[in-house]
């Protein structure tokens, strides 16, 4: 199997090449030069194509059009080839699960193109500035803005803020100046290269990349704060990175001479300019695609096609105004989103996710490739070993500085501060990645004489953070963490326990508002609940959005109760025979061991541990973490979980209501329908609020039309979900009481 | 921090609570904001509705366990005062003070937060956790499609492994016993806010 996956791809390859050299060879009239690279379309192979108007001899019944066909076969040559390159990587998890696959496909890469080049004699396929930038990009940096925990990002934006702006300025003027003092000091022999010149390449190699970060910490699970801290770092430092750039870029041009305060502080607003001005025009976009999907209920078929089609105009329109394009794009996936979740079609949504999820990873698939092919190209390789080393040395050590000092900083105003652990971590996934190699070959060679030698350094810090550092990434947070020894198998009594901790610091938190209601925060809420919602979202959309006004929806008591009843009576029946229950939730392991005749007592508590495994309740806070991934989906068992548990925490509280009004003051009148809200009633004088009263729950034959009526008394409008609780809960129990009086 | 000494002068007696419980005057502030914001009628107590009206809670197995935990036997409102002490059970232990065996034993540390969670197994409070008082916990913890039975067997798997004096029920040593192993001042810590 592996065998014929990889004939398979060296024989792709090898086809491309040998087909694009056959027909170079029996081409007539003028060759194409260097570089048909997929995505550039070969303009000048139209006149050759076909070959029709000039001379036919006779009728062909078959004919061989390449030209025709050239630049979109040899893309979608090039993907095939990336997709089976991914599926060769994958297929050995033992492998995957030590190097991270981004590695691997580098290797394939280099694989690859070595091969090209002997059947070329040059590289006739490299990652180019173009493509990589308005073509595989976008859609990676979509998918990460899409599925941002938007809580977790926002809560922490502060930090992230300073790490991603100052952090990068902080390495970009270190490397910079580090590289150039040891230039003067002559460590890197005679090179054609000044102060500007160090800077730039300072400011393009400083730049974590999220491509990178999310490649490797895919396999890594570390915290969820750590992991935003990172991630949004790499997303947000795209702001100073394109600014850096391009302010050097000026000043390289403009010569040494010309620079002056001026340009400076000009330099220093238009920071301010292409970092807001990204955002901005990236929330715009948000806003009309959640305007957009607001009135797309009769096309729900391509409903999914506009996120993308917006998020890449975003993406495009801030290039175009030479903004920061990456801000642009992920602040119009993560502003986005929720509103689009309300509005669409769940298929919608789900083809939505889905795809991005597709396009994501196939984009970040053939970067990589194509990052690893790139490097087999003497042309591009200059060798300056103290360049190189000195490069690799500044920005582990300086990058190790700079996240140690800010955090320093940082802890004194944050609220949980960062842990010395997570420092060391957050340091050392500091990955570079493709975004660097991209701006880097988009230098002019007449401005940068030694643009090669700067191309060959980044490639080779690009290999050095994401294989070395990948590498090494999971055996140092697992060392760095864990310092005891292997733990034993959990008894019973622990698995219980600790799943009660779990659920009860949850319940904690909620509590004592730890993760919640700042000021601001409120107000936001606020803000948004009353005017966002009501501007960008479909009015049924927004209705359903209430949580008591899913469960109510959908809480009937009178199946629950019927179910309830319905398992006590059967489990006598249950124990005869292996039904479909026992074989779901056993699995077939202990059902063998059933048949061997263990004893009881070892396949009981078998059954136990298998039992508690499957079907305890995952605490909330298990459900949020690892919650950003790459090519892992979540599905909604949590969503089921929780309203079964919301459904059963209803119930008993229900019914010890119920059972402690019983016989006290006679039921209030129930309020007809009507639209205006009505003022929460409070009753008061229950007796004691237990919920851990198991009352037998009664059967009403009235339920069903209670329920109804219930719900429709529940159709108005509120603002504010706080208030609802207690509202509707007293109505239903007012509405129970009157049932049961009437009975 | 002026606004934090105008807040601490409200609360009555917050030297002691301080004193008691561990917390900073800012954390003490900010769990009055959160009583207050709790507290929706500004009658000084919280009542189970008022926890209630937490949506997160419902969604929780334990949540209503939790919330009964607040408040005393026989007591229907919490005050601030007990509120910040049952908060105080989840401070992370103080690791620089050295063990004062003559002071009482601090609200944060491993045996009073143990001592919490027994409780929220032993609703009768007659120092065991009973077989009938482990199936409820186990039942709401566990989804819907376990059956009786299974949950009967679990429960009696448990007791056996904890049950070191055969009296068919957990006291508060076997409990204590049977966490050795777990590190309860990372499960049972919440880092409180500044």
């Amino acid at each position: 199997m592996a065998c014929r996956t990889c004939l398979w791809l060296l024989g792709t390859t090898f086809f491309t090449c040998t087909v694009r050299l056959v027909v170079e060879g029996t081409e007539v009239g003028a060759t194409q030069g260097s570089h048909p690279e997929p995505g550039v379309v070969g303009s000048n192979h139209s006149q050759a194509g076909g070959g029709h108007g000039s001379s036919i001899s006779g009728i062909q019944i078959v004919t061989f059009k390449w030209h025709h066909v050239e630049a979109p076969y040899l893309i979608a040559l090039w993907i095939l080839v990336a997709g089976v390159s991914k599926m060769v990587v994958e297929l050995n998890h033992n492998l995957t699960s030590v190097i991270p696959e981004s590695a691997l496909l580098i290797i394939i890469g280099w694989i690859l193109g070595g091969i090209i080049y002997g059947a070329d004699k040059m590289q006739t396929f490299t990652l180019t500035p173009t493509v990589f930038f308005f073509y595989l990009l976008p859609q990676v940096i979509l998918d990460a803005g899409y599925f941002m925990p938007n809580k977790l990002f926002f809560s922490n934006m502060g930090a992230i803020l300073v790490y991603a702006v100052i952090g990068t300025c902080w390495n970009a003027a270190t490397v910079g100046l580090g590289l150039w003092g040891c230039w003067l000091g002559g460590a890197m022999g005679d090179i054609d290269i000044g102060l500007l010149q160090f800077l730039l390449f300072g400011s393009l190699i400083a730049a974590v990349d999220p491509v990178a970060v999310i490649a490797v910490f895919e396999e890594v699970h570390v915290n969820e704060v750590l992991f935003i801290m990172v991630f949004g770092e790499s997303l947000l430092n795209d702001g100073v990175t394109v600014v850096l750039f391009n302010v050097f870029d000026a000043f390289v041009s403009l010569g040494g001479a010309e620079i002056d305060a001026v340009e400076i502080i000009k330099g220093i607003i238009s920071f301010f300019v292409v970092a807001f001005g990204g955002s901005l025009v990236g929330i715009i976009f948000a806003l009309l695609i959640s305007l957009l999907t607001r009135c797309t209920k009769n096309i729900q078929i391509i409903e999914p096609g506009f996120i993308f089609i917006l998020g890449y105009l975003s993406y495009l329109t801030a290039e175009m105004l030479s903004l920061s394009a990456i801000l642009s794009i992920v602040f119009c996936g993560i502003c986005c989103q929720k509103y689009i979740n309300a509005n669409m079609d769940e298929r919608s949504v789900t083809t939505v996710r889905y795809v991005m999820k597709v396009l994501a990873n196939g984009s970040e698939t053939i970067i990589f490739v194509f990052l690893g092919i790139s490097a087999i190209d003497p042309a591009v390789w200059v060798w300056n070993t103290g360049f190189i080393l000195l490069t690799l040395l500044f920005i582990f050590v300086f990058r190790f500085i700079g996240v140690f000092l800010l955090t320093w900083i940082l802890n004194k105003y944050r609220l949980v501060p960062l842990e010395f652990i997570d420092q060391v971590v957050m340091s050392y996934g500091g990955l570079r990645g493709a975004v660097a190699y991209g701006l880097v070959a988009m230098l002019d060679e007449n401005k940068f004489k030694e643009k090669n030698l700067m191309v060959s350094t980044t490639l080779i810090v690009v290999y050095f953070t994401v294989m070395l550092q990948g590498i090494t990434m999971k055996p140092l947070v697992t060392w760095l963490k864990v310092k005891r020894a292997a733990v034993t198998e959990l008894t019973l009594a622990e698995k219980i326990q600790n799943r009660t901790f779990d659920h009860m610091l949850v319940a904690i938190e909620d509590i004592s508002g730890q993760i919640g209601h700042n000021y601001m925060r409120d107000k936001w809420h606020n803000f948004e609940e009353r005017w966002l919602c009501w501007f960008l979202m479909k009015p049924s959309a927004r209705k359903s959005r209430d949580y008591i006004f899913n469960i109510f929806h959908q809480l009937n008591l009178k199946d629950a109760m019927s179910y309830v009843k319905e398992v006590r009576a059967t489990h006598k029946v249950r124990e005869s025979h292996d039904n479909l229950i026992l074989q779901d939730i056993v699995p077939s392991v202990c059902l063998d061991m059933h048949e061997q005749d263990l004893t009881m007592r070892e396949s009981e508590d078998f059954n136990a541990h298998h039992l508690l495994q499957q079907h305890l309740y995952r605490g909330r806070k298990q459900v949020l973490k690892h919650r950003y991934s790459r090519s892992h989906l979540e599905t909604n068992r949590d969503e089921n979980e929780v309203q079964e548990i919301f459904q059963r925490t209803m119930r008993s509280r229900l019914e010890s209501f119920k059972s402690a009004k019983m016989g006290v003051a006679p039921a209030k009148k129930i309020q007809t329908k009507h639209q205006k809200k009505d003022k929460p009633q409070k009753v008061r004088g229950e007796g004691t609020f237990s919920p851990f009263l198991h009352v037998r729950p009664h059967s009403h034959p009235l339920i069903g039309n209670v329920m109804s009526l219930s719900t429709s008394l529940l159709g108005f409008e509120t603002t504010s979900t706080a208030t609802i609780f207690p509202l509707s809960f007293n109505l239903l129990l007012n509405l129970f009481l009157q049932i049961d009086q009437s009975q | 921090m002026g606004s934090t000494n105008s807040t601490l002068s409200k609360i009555p007696n917050v030297e002691e609570l301080m004193q008691e419980t561990g917390f900073t005057p800012a954390h003490i502030v900010r769990l009055y904001d959160r009583f207050e914001a709790l507290d929706k009628e500004k009658t000084g107590h919280l009542r189970p509705q008022d926890f209630g009206a937490i949506n997160r809670l419902a969604m929780n197995p334990i949540g209503d366990r939790i919330i009964g935990a607040f408040f005393s036997p026989g007591q229907e409102t919490v005050d601030f005062h007990s509120f910040v002490r049952i908060l105080a059970h989840f401070r992370p232990a103080d690791k620089k003070h050295p063990k004062d065996p003559s002071m009482p034993e601090p609200v944060n540390s491993r045996t009073s937060k143990l001592k919490f969670a027994f409780q929220l197994y032993d609703q009768d409070k007659d120092g065991k956790i009973s077989r009938a008082e482990l199936l409820q916990v186990l039942r709401s913890m566990l989804e819907m499609q376990v059956t009786e039975e299974q949950l009967e067997s679990i429960a009696d798997r448990t007791i056996q492994e904890a049950d070191l004096d055969k009296d068919d029920a957990i006291s508060f040593e076997e409990f204590r016993k049977s966490l050795e192993k777990v590190n309860i001042d990372h499960k049972m810590s919440i880092r409180f806010l500044r």
